[in-house]
């Protein structure tokens, strides 16, 4: 079996359920059928991502499982695939998000359905092959390829105001893409080549670098997203349907950090150093700004966006400390975020789909009649709280403590989002589960049924498992990190002069 | 034997996790069976390993698993049992079983028993986490997880809406304290390149003259690092400033209050102290701040127990003031006495809350002491039972002969801060007698206007008042044993001539050059010293006799004499008005302005909308001949091709 393009499985597996959804699923039956081949399609897709993991050899270093295709062999670019300890666990991230959002669309989607099954598993090849690119071009057409089956569930499958969400998400997002793509011609023209390791191999000129570490943060700051281009997120999560939010908030706002990671750290690392407190002002203002914005917030989705927010400012944050424990706990705060925040929609999605509003002020109480559903938001809140035990916790606290070893002033600021994060998730969950019963409609509200409880349950037994043996995943991400911060290293020590020469470029 | 102990740490988990989830299909008695028996049992195995482990100098730690290792840092589950630990075991196993037990009668008619059981046991067993954790992030994790617990039963009767504002209010002055808390960890890490307890303490007298860069100045490192902790202290010990959770918290049932908010939680702040005593020994300033926090909180929060009416809120003041004497013994760095202090306390602490609940229980849920009186000829038991429990907290006993167990602690403090000879300990020794002035008149205040005078309540309530049945009587007796029993028992290996012995290496004390430690300074104070607190605790029971049964026009009286100053007392020194006023308010409105005014003000208005409708107009005026939205692309395009352009004018340029 070790011979078996596993990646290429992964990878373009869901699209060939697309395609046979589009092309064979016809009749009365049209609907069911969709479903069930997304369900299969996306099962079997995240069965073998764990094959993936099964082979990965944690602990080491460098791409694992590599495949390589040729492609443009005249400029020397091939497409490659491989996935190495910052990859694969985004990879299963994504395998795994997406048969529970078929399953969580099951009943609340019922216009197109076929169309819809179709763009969710086009969506899983765009994800899952955006992780594992290994070369410039692929990484490129993937990651900008997700926007477009994303776009069109926010802007068909929508809200009220899908429109304009969707609009809003587009123009931000590809504002910074065209620059990331002019960055990358750049790039593959000075290297001459595409390959992810070769360019990261590559040293290039501090001027340069700065350039094209702006060119990429333009993109994946909108991806994160980090403050002040983060308004795109509210607006979309409100008018996108569940799984929408559910796969926007797991898998999309990564991303951006992800990016980061695979090319500003390692591949500009003077300009990473030089623009570390831009980044750490951005990230505090993330994270206080709209951790207080949320406080404010009378809409459920809207909440938990801005919370996002919040929570990737830690990742941006911890990223770019340069320490091994801020890169790893921003790592892991996106994977926990990832599995978290997409719970805390899912929640809303089962209230939603009862009520059909999102008004946190139409609800309250809903303890007496749902009980098995309080107790599962109860768990989300906690570990978006970021309660210790629980997966919220191993990623701030490392990120914190990363901070902390490189600026105390950055720590502090960061760590008051303890207590406003504390503030707005408590606020949500007493106005929403706790309380009278009051609102008569809410009077015959019914609890979680099976197909429900079969979604949160792993998700439950996944937070608590990255919160109290963490180690199963960090030691897989631990060496990627140091492989990354490495190659910081050793460029950064030329920083000083070149920090010099650039003051008197400007000038 | 580490068997032994690892499964009393687990007993209160497995007995929350079977209650928990399935509770429905155990039933209330099966739920109540299945705690109850587990905590029993866990509070049998703490004596053993308090034996074993305490009284037979025998400490040894269990690694338990892997937990977070990141880089050089490195955090893993492991229970250490050392005195100090046991102790805390034991007091934590002992009053929660009674708690359990109890919480059998007092719940009885509650809809949600498992529950209730549940969340009391999941609660023991964080703090037994707490407790036995063998590095500071294994104690963050207890110190959570008390404090959700602390949130889910304070909020238990969720219908309430004063109960959910005390449960979100708990939680996020819990927050704040423990915001400090982090810090202080990652100072530790950032310092002694590690968290486990062993190699912090063995290293911390090489990290004296230590500087740390915090916040842009250049501070002494371990002095830093000791206040950052210390605030998370505060704020689980309700200390003056991040005490207004407290008070509130007594909207939980009162099971609950007894267990957590007086015998255990609470205390965890001074376990910390003392826990950390290793370093907080190398930070003189820190300490002398300990000393006078605690003793301003003990005297503050007499003052406020001696105006309220709630019965709770009485006893839940009290508990302040009384863990601001375990705090400004700590602070003194007599441990021992502190940590001597705690236990006594949570004894008759516990006999106090329990007993209130027998009586607020007897009145049909009544707890306006003002809506009671006259009552003990009706539950007798209990008004003997809240006689001890008062006794013992107010330290009444004849010295050099015998006392209650307050009397044995409390002196031992007051000793204390006396034998200092420091300006601290002066002002704590002073703001200490004046609290237990005050704690023996509203002890015995609420004595009076609960038990004695004319019935104030109306008939149908007192036609129904009646004693508890035994379930709930006899982990009162058992506690009442405590409160008897346990200062007299203790002092000798706590705090007597030997305590080293018993402590072991779990506390450390630096001694002076003669040396001699603060305990044998207390030993040797002269009797006046040990008499005073006696004498006066004994006028403030005269006093409280004088004001509620001899002349009972004469608190109408003083309030209308000393109306400004009641008010203050009576309003808890406008805290909570001030902290709305100056916090809350503020981070609502700013909320609101940088989201109206921010987001859709300034960014949205300028960012996409502005683009977007900018396109629109060059578009329309360009052609009409797109149709679609492809100007949006073509726009983003534009800016695309401008910014590159820009790109290399520059690079050009440069």
């Amino acid at each position: 079996m070790s011979g078996a393009p596993l990646l290429s499985l992964i990878t373009f597996g869901p699209l060939v359920g697309a395609l046979l959804i589009l092309l064979f699923a016809r009749g009365p039956e049209k609907a069911q059928n969709a479903r069930w081949v997304a369900l299969w399609a996306s099962s079997f897709v995240f069965l073998v991502s764990l094959l993936v993991w099964a082979q990965f050899e944690t602990g080491l270093p460098g791409f694992q499982l590599r495949e390589t295709y040729e492609w443009f062999p005249e400029f020397n670019i091939a497409f490659q695939l491989g996935v190495d300890g910052l990859s694969i666990y985004f990879v299963l991230l994504s395998t795994f998000l997406t048969p529970i959002c078929i399953l969580a669309s099951w009943t609340s989607v019922t216009t197109r359905v076929s169309e819809y099954m179709a763009a969710f598993l086009a969506l899983e090849t765009f994800m899952v092959g955006m992780f594992c690119a290994l070369d410039l071009i692929g990484f490129y057409v993937f990651f900008e390829g997700v926007l477009i089956p994303m776009f069109l569930i926010i802007g068909v499958w929508g809200g009220a105001r899908r429109i304009y969400a969707s609009f809003k998400f587009f123009l931000y997002t590809l504002l910074g893409s065209v620059l990331m793509l002019v960055a990358i011609v750049a790039m593959i023209a000075t290297v001459g080549g595409s390959g992810i390791e070769e360019v990261t191999a590559y040293s290039f000129s501090e001027s340069m670098q700065i350039w094209l570490w702006l060119a990429f943060f333009a993109s994946f700051s909108v991806k994160m997203p980090m403050w002040p281009v983060h308004t795109w997120l509210p607006d979309a999560h409100v008018e996108a349907p569940t799984a929408g939010s559910v796969i926007l908030a797991g898998v999309l706002l990564k991303m951006g950090g992800y990016g980061f990671l695979r090319f500003s750290l390692p591949m500009f690392p003077d300009a990473s150093e030089f623009f570390t407190p831009l980044v750490y002002t951005l990230s505090i203002v993330a994270i206080i700004y709209t951790s207080l914005v949320a406080l404010a917030q009378t809409d459920m989705k809207k909440l938990i966006a801005y919370s996002s927010v919040a929570h990737m400012g830690y990742v941006t944050l911890g990223i770019f400390t340069g320490t091994a424990q801020g890169v790893e706990g921003a790592v892991f705060q996106m994977l926990s975020h990832g599995i978290v925040s997409a719970a805390l929609f899912l929640c809303v999605g089962v209230v939603y789909d009862r009520m059909h509003t999102r008004e946190i002020s139409r609800y309250g109480g809903l303890v007496h009649r749902m009980p098995r559903y309080a107790a599962v938001m109860m768990v989300f809140t906690m570990a978006s709280v970021g309660l210790p035990g629980t997966s919220g916790f191993v990623g701030e606290f490392l990120v914190l403590a990363g901070a902390f070893l490189d600026n105390t002033w950055v720590a502090a600021l960061a760590a008051t989002g303890l207590v406003l994060g504390a503030a707005y998730m408590l606020m949500l969950y007493r106005r929403v589960i706790f309380g009278r019963l009051e609102h008569d409609d809410l009077k015959t509200i019914t609890d979680l049924n099976w197909r429900e409880a079969a979604v949160f349950a792993p998700l439950v037994l996944l937070v608590l498992w990255m919160g109290i043996y963490p180690s199963t995943f960090l030691d897989g991400i631990q060496p990627a990190v140091a492989e990354t911060l490495r190659h910081a290293a050793t460029a950064t020590a030329s920083l000083s002069d070149s920090a010099a020469a650039l003051v008197a470029q400007m000038r | 034997m580490n068997a032994l102990y690892v499964i009393a740490i687990f007993l209160p988990l497995i007995g929350a996790l079977s209650a928990g989830l399935f509770g429905r299909s155990l039933g209330d008695r099966g739920s109540q069976l299945v705690t109850c028996s587990a905590l029993i049992l866990a509070a049998v195995l703490s004596v053993i390993a308090f034996i074993d482990v305490g009284l037979g100098h025998n400490p040894r730690s269990v690694e338990l698993m892997r937990w977070i290792e990141s880089g050089n840092f490195e955090a893993g589950w492991a229970l250490r049992f050392d005195t100090l630990s046991v102790v805390m075991m034991c007091v934590v196993t002992i009053v929660s079983a009674c708690v359990h037990v109890y919480s059998v009668g007092y719940m009885s008619h509650d809809h949600s028993k498992p529950r209730f059981m549940a969340y009391l046991s999941l609660f023991t067993f964080a703090m037994l986490m707490l407790v036995t954790a063998d590095n500071l992030v294994q104690m963050f994790f207890g110190w959570e997880g008390v404090g959700v617990c602390s949130y889910l039963l304070i909020g238990f009767w969720y219908d309430r809406p004063s109960a959910n504002a005390a449960a979100m209010k708990a939680f996020i002055v819990n927050r704040v304290g423990d915001f400090g808390f982090a810090l202080g960890i990652f100072g530790i890490f950032l310092l002694f390149d590690t968290v486990s307890f062993d190699t912090i303490f063995g290293a911390a007298a090489q990290f004296t003259d230590a500087r740390i860069h915090f916040l842009g100045l250049d501070l002494d490192a371990i002095e830093t690092l000791c206040f950052l902790l210390f605030i998370g202290a505060m704020g689980k010990s309700a200390q003056l400033g991040l005490h207004t959770w407290l008070p509130d918290a007594m909207e939980g049932p009162t099971p609950v209050s007894a267990l957590i908010h007086a015998a255990t939680m609470v205390t965890a702040g001074v376990f910390m102290v003392c826990r950390l005593s290793p370093i907080f020994e190398y930070a003189p300033n820190v300490l002398a701040f300990v000393t006078i926090v605690g003793a301003a909180t003990a005297f503050f929060a007499a003052t406020v127990g001696l105006t309220q009416f709630d019965i709770k809120r009485v006893i839940a003041y009290s508990t302040c003031s009384q863990l601001g004497y375990m705090f400004f013994a700590a602070g003194l760095s007599a441990y021992p006495a502190a940590m001597f202090h705690l236990t006594t306390h949570a004894f008759f602490k516990a006999l106090l809350f329990l007993g209130a609940g027998a009586v607020i229980h007897a009145m049909s849920d009544e707890q306006d002491m003002r809506k009671m009186g006259g009552i003990r000829g009706h539950i007798k038991q209990t008004y003997i039972l809240m006689w001890i429990g008062s006794l013992a907290l107010a330290g009444v006993g004849i010295p050099g002969v015998i006392g209650f167990a307050g009397f044995y602690s409390k002196d031992m403090i007051l000793e204390v801060a006396y034998g200092a000879h420091t300006i601290p300990g002066f002002i704590a020794f002073t703001l200490g007698i004046a609290a237990a002035l005050m704690t023996a008149f509203y002890s015995w205040r609420l004595i009076f206007m609960t038990f004695h005078g004319a019935p104030r309540a109306d008939e149908k309530v007192m036609a129904h008042v009646h004693e508890s049945p035994p379930i709930m009587l006899w982990p009162l007796y058992v506690l009442a044993l405590g409160a008897v029993i346990s200062g007299v028992a203790l002092y000798g290996p706590f705090v007597g001539h030997h305590f080293q012995e018993f402590w072991g290496d779990s506390i450390v004390i630096l001694a002076n050059v003669q040396g001699e430690t603060i305990i044998d300074k207390a030993h040797h104070v002269p009797f006046w010293v040990k008499a005073l607190p006696v004498v006066v605790t004994a006028l403030g029971i005269y006093l409280a006799w004088r004001f509620y049964i001899k002349q009972t026009d004469l608190p109408a009286k003083t309030v209308a004499a000393f109306e400004g100053l009641h008010a203050f007392f009576f309003n808890k020194w406008y805290f909570d008005e001030a902290y709305d006023f100056l916090f809350v308010r503020p981070a609502k409105w700013l909320g609101r302005q940088l989201w109206q005014r921010g987001d859709i003000g300034v960014i949205d208005r300028f960012g996409p909308d502005g683009i977007s409708s900018m396109a629109k107009r060059v578009a329309d005026r360009a052609s009409k001949l797109q149709s679609g939205y492809v100007y949006h692309y073509a726009f983003a395009m534009l800016i695309g091709v401008v910014a590159l352009v820009a790109w290399r004018i520059i690079q050009e340029g440069a």
